[in-house]
């Protein structure tokens, strides 16, 4: 290992847990811009220490665990999330270069990690032992594992066309023409699978505050709260960097930008998306949303898939 | 009344000796006193079998009659159980009074004759100790289950001060968290199905979703729920106790917390069974200016419940929108008032003062501001794929059920059926208004959600109405038991200075009588009943409050939908639990 590639690891993992947590304030000061009113505007510039106080405050809360918890298990659960979802961004080309593994079976390790992401919802929810915490785990469970489904048959559309699973050859064969003008459908359903994997609102079910209260993570507290929370943040920034690396062409774009400059515009516009959704639509119940994968997304992906197959199959003569 | 007299003709066939007493009342409603053993089969007979029967039990209470001044020719009685039935086909209520000897009395109870009779029981039972055989659990419900007799009894104290220093202990705490723990058998649930363990899910009372104090036990199926019990009582003051201690007038700022959201509309509730029994005629511009704040509050009410609902199905941000929306209208109300959600601005025979100068301004801005920003909402909320997903058919009951249940308001227009007291029995002078009843036919929670919004627009109706047509005159009635009493008839001599001094310090004597009043407050049929035997307090004041009945109902509507529904159906429902519990 090359001192360079020591220098991407940690500059991968440095950049990363600083937008995790700088998410925190721009959620919150993106959503209270939509919603009228000010945000957190105290602590610092435009309130941008709120992070800091944020984080300074999870760590001095007592770290409780329940003492009807099953107590490693409850301990593991957190940190299974962030794990999971920091090991996916290992295959993400930020630009040229700047890849901390560049495998060529990218797309299904970060599909195998975030089946990974499944354990700590149940594994979190169980261990808890709270009913509410139950209900949220299973909910989170069988919307994860259907919406993974969906997840993957979405993306087999680019790895037809760029014919590579590996993600620095997909953002390759955007050169000429973004996917997402030949993948449209491919798009949507990943934006919406997407979603649904990092439950958020409007797919926040097996967290719903004002059903379940927290769900999962009702029982958590100080810095294992802030794990499951910062993972949640990894989570959007990472499929975020996936749409953008698998339909907007990841770093390309006009030379008069690097491409990294490219990489963070694309990457915050999608994040700025997420949070969009959440500050605007309601969150379906549990079992129409997996009534909606299994009976309308499930056909329409199979058959963008048939016909992405068939078209390439065409071109290639 | 023509239709009274054939009831009463009717009845009197009908029921013979059994018919004891007709009692003459302040407020014209037929009024019979029933011999006990008789009141199954009264009540029976005027739900089911008379012509345009009493569909819905209106209101059901008791009355301690032991401290009473003794009036004429009533039935003797130590305590007098009240069904108050309603017969929309006749507009008209009718109520029988049942006596009562012996300290602990009991009677037949008519669960089985109207389904919510049972919440009403046992509210009688927990505030007076009158037990009802038949009842299918008779226990307390508003106050814990340790509690010690039963408050609205006489000789139960009214004040903190009458009752020795509390002191919580370790074995008081166990116990009382004990009676709080929930057992399923005594509810008749069973932990087991055929083919399933069921869950018990506590929602509550502590519970982001239920706006307040409200415990909901699910017995769930996976998610889905098989049965639950609700539990209320927990915000609780006695509001009616009260009534008892304070003087006429004082009572008015205990209205206004009865439903936190309605403002001055609890005021009105109260002051028009007052004024009925003070024989107040009411000048015009007093009547419209009530009515403006009223209606001013129902579309602050209605946009506390928009938001609030859209946030429970998950959407965070119409909230913000309609709260702010809210603080114009308390611009308003504080202009005026002084207050925003408890001005307590209304007094016996008018209001507290006139209306300050440039009030139309204020008043003229929010009327033009506010329609586009209905549509706005509209759009944001009603018009929302999801949102119908999550409201449409869930929580359905019919015209039927919903009468059955004692529905009123927004719930029961949403069944198709076109019931408003502002037009059906005016007061205030709303018959002088032009608007509409809005309507919708399905009675789910969307429906709901339709005529709540249209009504906010037909409440905006009227307030532009009295903008326009504000009459000329005074803002409280010259009747002598007007609260507080005029200034300008005092220093004539020392008979009138005498009279202005009592009623500024005992208060108004409001004449012995019974009246009951009937307004369309925000969430539906909203009544106070005042007693007076003739002194400066209330003998007895009873509120009918429209969220009782629709929380009573929850269990039946909730079963067989999910713990998301659950949600769907709460915010529908559209409750306060302070107007629950009073």
């Amino acid at each position: 290992m090359t001192t360079e590639q020591i220098l991407i690891v940690f500059g991968v993992l440095f950049v990363l847990l600083n937008i995790a947590a700088g998410l925190i304030w721009v959620e919150r000061r993106m959503l209270a811009l939509w919603q009228d009113r000010l945000g957190p505007n105290r602590a610092g510039p435009l309130g941008v220490l709120i992070v800091l106080a944020d984080t300074l405050k999870l760590f001095f809360k007592e770290d409780w665990i329940p003492p009807f918890a099953d107590k490693w298990v409850f301990i593991l659960a957190p940190a299974i999330v962030v794990a999971s979802v920091l090991m996916s961004f290992v295959i993400i080309p930020f630009a040229p270069g700047i890849v901390v593994a560049d495998l060529n079976i990218g797309v299904i390790f970060f599909l195998a990690m975030s089946s990974i992401a499944v354990y700590s919802i149940v594994l979190g929810g169980w261990a808890s032992n709270n009913k509410y915490a139950l209900l949220g785990a299973l909910r989170g469970a069988s919307q994860m594992i259907a919406y993974e489904v969906f997840m993957g048959l979405s993306l087999m559309g680019v790895v037809m066309l760029s014919g590579s699973f590996n993600l620095g050859d997909i953002v390759a064969a955007q050169k000429n023409l973004w996917f997402v003008v030949t993948q449209p459908v491919g798009f949507v359903i990943f934006l919406i699978a997407g979603i649904a994997e990092t439950h958020r609102l409007p797919f926040d079910i097996p967290e719903a505050e004002s059903e379940l209260i927290a769900g999962y993570h009702a029982e958590y507290s100080g810095m294992k709260f802030g794990m499951f929370f910062i993972g949640e943040y990894l989570g959007v920034t990472l499929i975020s960097a996936m749409i953008v690396t698998l339909f907007f062409g990841g770093w390309l774009g006009p030379a008069f930008l690097p491409p990294l400059a490219w990489f963070a515009i694309k990457l915050f516009f999608f994040i700025g998306l997420f949070i969009l959704l959440r500050a605007s639509l309601p969150r379906p119940r549990y079992d129409q949303l997996i009534g909606y994968g299994w009976k309308i997304i499930l056909p329409v992906v199979l058959a963008n898939l048939l016909i992405t197959g068939a078209v390439a199959l065409w071109l290639r003569g | 009344m023509d239709d009274a007299d054939a009831i009463l003709q009717q009845l009197k066939q009908r029921l013979g000796t059994d018919l004891q007493y007709q009692q003459q009342t302040v407020d014209e409603i037929l009024t019979l006193w029933v011999s006990k053993e008789r009141i199954v089969p009264v009540i029976q007979y005027l739900k089911t079998e008379i012509p345009q029967s009493f569909k819905m039990l209106y209101d059901l209470f008791g009355i301690d009659e032991r401290n009473r001044n003794r009036f004429n020719g009533l039935p003797m009685a130590d305590f007098t159980v009240v069904y108050v039935l309603f017969s929309f086909e006749q507009n008209a209520f009718i109520r029988i009074k049942v006596a009562l000897r012996g300290e602990y009395p009991s009677i037949n109870s008519i669960t089985s004759i109207f389904q919510n009779a049972n919440w009403y029981e046992r509210e009688v039972y927990d505030m007076f100790g009158i037990r009802f055989d038949g009842h299918p659990h008779l226990t307390r419900i508003l106050m814990p289950l340790t509690w010690q007799g039963h408050p609205l009894r006489k000789e139960h104290p009214a004040r903190a001060t009458e009752m020795g220093p509390f002191r919580l202990t370790d074995e008081m705490q166990d116990r009382e968290q004990e009676s709080l723990r929930f057992k399923p058998e005594e509810w008749g649930l069973k932990e087991h199905g055929d083919d399933a363990d069921y869950m018990f899910l506590n929602i509550g009372p502590q519970h982001p979703g239920t706006h307040g104090v409200l415990r909901i036990i699910l017995q769930l199926d996976g998610e889905n729920i098989v049965d639950s019990v609700t539990e209320i009582g927990f915000h609780h003051r006695g509001a009616e106790k009260m009534a008892e201690r304070q003087s006429w007038h004082t009572y008015i700022p205990y209205t206004d917390r009865v439903d936190y959201l309605g403002g001055v509309m609890n005021n009105l509730a109260y002051l028009l069974a007052v004024e009925k029994l003070a024989g107040i005629e009411m000048p015009d511009r007093a009547m419209t200016i009530r009515v403006m704040l009223c209606e001013l509050f129902r579309i602050a009410s209605h946009l506390v419940w928009f938001g609030t609902f859209a946030q429970d199905l998950g959407q965070l941000s119409p909230v913000f929108y309609m709260f702010t929306d809210r603080e114009k209208i308390f611009d308003i109300i504080e202009a005026i008032c002084g207050g925003r959600m408890h001005p307590n601005w209304f007094r016996i025979g008018g209001v507290a003062q006139d209306l300050p100068n440039g009030w139309q301004q204020l008043v003229q801005y929010f009327v033009d501001y506010f329609p586009p920003k209905i549509r706005e909402y509209e759009k944001m909320v009603i018009k929302n794929g999801l949102f119908k997903a999550r409201t449409k058919g869930i929580g359905i009951y019919t015209l039927e059920e919903a009468i059955e249940w004692g529905v009123t308001g927004p719930g029961l227009r949403a069944c198709g059926f076109e019931w408003d007291w502002r037009k059906k029995q005016p007061y205030s002078g709303y018959d002088r208004f032009d608007f509409d009843i809005p309507t919708a036919q399905n009675g789910d929670c969307f429906d709901r959600a339709l005529v709540r919004v249209e009504e906010m627009r037909q409440s905006l109706r009227i307030v532009k109405q009295c903008l326009e047509n504000m009459p000329a005159g005074d803002y409280k009635s010259s009747h002598p038991l007007t609260t507080p009493p005029l200034k300008k008839y005092t220093m004539q001599d020392i008979e009138t200075l005498i009279t202005h001094f009592l009623n500024v310090s005992w208060g108004p004597v409001i004449p012995a009588g019974e009246a009951m009043s009937c307004i369309e407050a925000t969430k539906g049929a909203n009544s106070y009943y005042c007693i007076s035997d003739g002194n400066t307090a209330a003998y007895r004041v009873r509120i009918r409050t429209p969220s009782f009945p629709h929380m009573q109902m929850l269990t039946y509507i909730s079963k067989g939908y999910t713990v998301g529904d659950l949600l769907s159906i709460l915010g529908s429902i559209d409750f306060v639990l302070a107007d629950i519990d009073r």
